[in-house]
């Protein structure tokens, strides 16, 4: 055990190793922490690419450009790369990044296990990608993996497996290493009510996903051996239960939904008090409200399965168990707006992104409520009101937040500041086209189109072509996105230590860009 | 500080191994709390010693019990009811029958997976014997008919008048 850990001590007063091979051998946070947001953007175009050929098919009615397999291969793979390729590494990367300086850390505790869950990743999604090239073609039966459909698939079946297994073991690795990192490495006077929300949003993530990981693992697991080793898990002539995999798989999936949402809540928590200038409010209440919201995610799976004939008892209970999720989250909500009151606020690209990410993620909390009225679930399930909602909360929540992270600590990490005027275009082109690709879907689902078909009927035209266009734009515009970061790498008007007026916290009090070796002897915290 | 460490990454790491396992405890726990709650549409088995100690036939009242018999996916035997509903009184013992017929050049085993609706009623249908607690193996062109001997408890709720048994036919023959 000692050796996943000794790495740190054996090279103190160093530069990075020089050459390619620094980046497959480092050990490093900050080298690590680059990684992972470079890959999670190079996914983050690899599966915005399939949303294209979505939105292109679904231009018009009929089939236009691709088969329905084809389709459903694109809406599967899509979500797959954005969720486990895309947001949960950019969090990751982030986390890498961050967590050491905010705690006054020289590094992660495991810094060569560091090493080993970030490049996992690259095998797992080169795995997962090349079951496109296979017989029958990639996964198509949805992210969910729902058999007995899913159990039909071609030959790529088992290589995505191993694939999200292989995914499933860096996040685990990376959410180990972030817990031991917050609780052995902080600085002295950092009390665990003194950490900032975003490494406080981290330790409950950590725990989420060493908690929820392995139970989709056991998952597929499950369906690898009902469809090569003769179990009948989800098998009904076996005496299996195909709907007992769906409630395997919400357990995950639930708490993987705020795996998605809980470090963005600490990104706007960490943006809105800066450029407000004003303390966050309610810091303890933000603390517990996370808690509350993780504990919450445990029990509430089955409102995924509304319409699979539950007894009544069993939709009151998921019903009110979900609303009940609204409470805590209100509270956070209502915090950052409390946080903004009568503050002297300005509005750089960060906090553009974070003042979206507040308003826009609200809209998909409330049609989250919505969805959780059973009732009325049994016209959403299955629709693009569903669609509309996840989006909101996961573009315009988690991908925002993911941005404006990105703008807010860039000056940090490269020492330049990016370009303002093109971060602000970045920002106002995105909003409006992503109000005009997912805001329709919400009309489209009310109307009863339903999702993951490549096709619809005709009155259903007018609003597609919409979000189509706002999905091409959006789509673009990212490309806007990556210029500024790749220009504010290469170079730019210096930024302070500080960076900005109103900020506060460790990672501010390094120099800008910060040397490679932080906090080798520990900060004093006030 | 290594020394820490290494500590706490075994007891985390310790913390998701179990999770693995608790996501294969889900299945039993699943089968149990199906069971305690009778969810599922499955049904309640029962012998027939313990039907005649436990129940009085309750000839004051009829239930109409139906039958409807389905094939899987790519099942391609013809199975159905012998007859599509039944008048039964409560606490009695009945029996039915199915028939079915492998119309395939093949030989083929298959197994029936029952259900029965309202999935409220479903512990209140016993079954004291059913070709579906076996898998049924027919040869090529073979027909069989299969029986099933079940009692509908006295308890059943007063607004519950009809029970449908549905069975569905799964082909095994590659599961042997």
């Amino acid at each position: 055990m000692s050796t996943l850990s000794a790495g740190h001590e054996d090279h103190h007063e160093h530069g990075p190793a020089k050459g390619l091979l620094r980046w497959v051998t480092t050990t490093n946070h900050k080298d690590i922490g680059t990684l992972y947001l470079l890959f999670a953007l190079v996914m983050f175009f690899i599966g915005g690419a399939m949303a294209m050929v979505i939105r292109a098919e679904l231009f018009q009615p009929g089939l236009q450009l691709v088969d329905p397999n084809f389709f459903n291969t694109m809406t599967t793979v899509h979500a797959l790369v954005m969720i486990f390729g895309a947001v949960m590494p950019a969090f990751t990367g982030l986390a890498n990044w961050l967590i050491p300086m905010m705690i006054g850390a020289p590094d992660m505790a495991l810094p060569r296990m560091n090493n080993f869950s970030f490049w996992i990743l690259p095998f797992a999604f080169t795995l997962l990608l090349s079951t496109f090239f296979m017989e029958g073609g990639g996964p198509s039966a949805g992210w969910t993996i729902y058999p007995p459909l899913s159990l039909q698939m071609g030959e790529g079946f088992p290589f995505m497996i191993f694939a999200l297994h292989l995914a499933g073991v860096s996040s685990i690795l990376g959410s180990i290493n972030i817990i031991v990192t917050i609780l052995n490495m902080r600085a002295p006077g950092m009390l665990l009510m003194k950490m900032p929300m975003f490494v406080w949003t981290w330790f409950i993530t950590a725990y989420l996903l060493i908690a929820t990981m392995p139970v989709l693992a056991g998952g597929l697991t499950m369906l690898l051996t009902d469809k090569f080793a003769g179990t009948s898990f989800f098998d009904a002539a076996g005496g299996g239960d195909p709907v007992m995999y769906q409630h395997i798989f919400w357990f995950f999936g639930h708490p993987e939904v705020y795996i998605l949402i809980l470090p963005a809540f600490g990104i706007i928590s960490a943006i809105l008090p800066t450029f407000a200038r004003k303390p966050l409010f309610g810091y303890s209440a933000m603390v517990y409200a996370t808690a509350s919201i993780a504990f919450l995610s445990f029990i509430v799976w089955a409102h995924h399965m509304f319409t699979v004939g539950m007894p009544v008892v069993g939709e009151l209970f998921f019903m009110y168990a979900t609303m009940m999720i609204a409470v805590p989250t209100g509270v956070k909500v209502f915090n950052w707006v409390s946080t903004m009151w009568r503050g002297a606020m300005t509005f750089e690209a960060p906090m553009l992104f974070a003042v979206g990410f507040v308003i826009m993620f609200t809209i998909g909390g409330f049609s989250g409520l919505m969805l959780a009225i059973a009732p009325a679930d049994f016209q959403y399930h299955d629709t693009y009101f569903v669609v509309a909602h996840f989006h909101y909360v996961l573009v315009t929540g988690a991908v925002y937040s993911i941005m404006a992270a990105a703008y807010y600590w860039l000056p940090k990490w490269t020492g330049n500041m990016y370009d303002e005027k093109l971060a602000q275009i970045h920002f106002w082109i995105s909003t409006v086209s992503v109000n005009v690709l997912f805001f329709p879907q919400h009309f489209l689902g009310l109307a009863g189109m339903p999702r993951r078909i490549p096709d619809y009927s005709v009155q259903f035209t007018d609003w597609n072509m919409i979000s189509s266009l706002g999905g091409f734009v959006f789509g673009v515009s990212q490309l806007l996105f990556v210029y500024v970061v790749f220009k504010c790498i290469r170079g730019g008007e210096k930024a302070t230590d500080r960076v900005w007026e109103g900020a506060h916290g460790l990672e501010w009090t390094l120099s800008s860009p910060p040397p490679y070796h932080s906090f080798t002897t520990a900060p004093e915290v006030r | 500080m290594a020394d820490l460490n290494a500590r706490s990454f075994a007891r985390v790491a310790i913390v998701s191994l179990a999770m693995f396992g608790f996501g294969y405890l889900l299945v039993p726990l699943y089968d149990i709390f199906c069971e305690i709650t009778g969810l599922n549409g499955k049904t309640g088995r029962l012998d027939e010693t313990t039907v005649v100690a436990r129940y009085q036939p309750d000839t004051s009242r009829l239930v109409t019990v139906q039958f409807i018999a389905n094939n899987n996916q790519g099942m391609p035997w013809e199975f159905r009811p012998l007859e599509p509903s039944m008048r039964v009184h409560p606490g009695k013992v009945y029996s039915a029958a199915f028939s079915a017929r492998n119309p395939t050049a093949q030989d083929m085993v298959g197994q029936a997976v029952p259900s029965v609706a309202p999935g409220k009623a479903g512990r209140y249908f016993n079954k004291t014997e059913c070709f579906c607690f076996n898998q049924q193996p027919l040869a090529a062109g073979e027909t069989k008919e299969m029986p099933l001997r079940f009692i509908v408890d006295p308890n059943l709720p007063a607004a519950v008048t009809t029970l449908t048994l549905a069975y569905t036919m799964f082909d095994v023959t590659l599961i042997n």
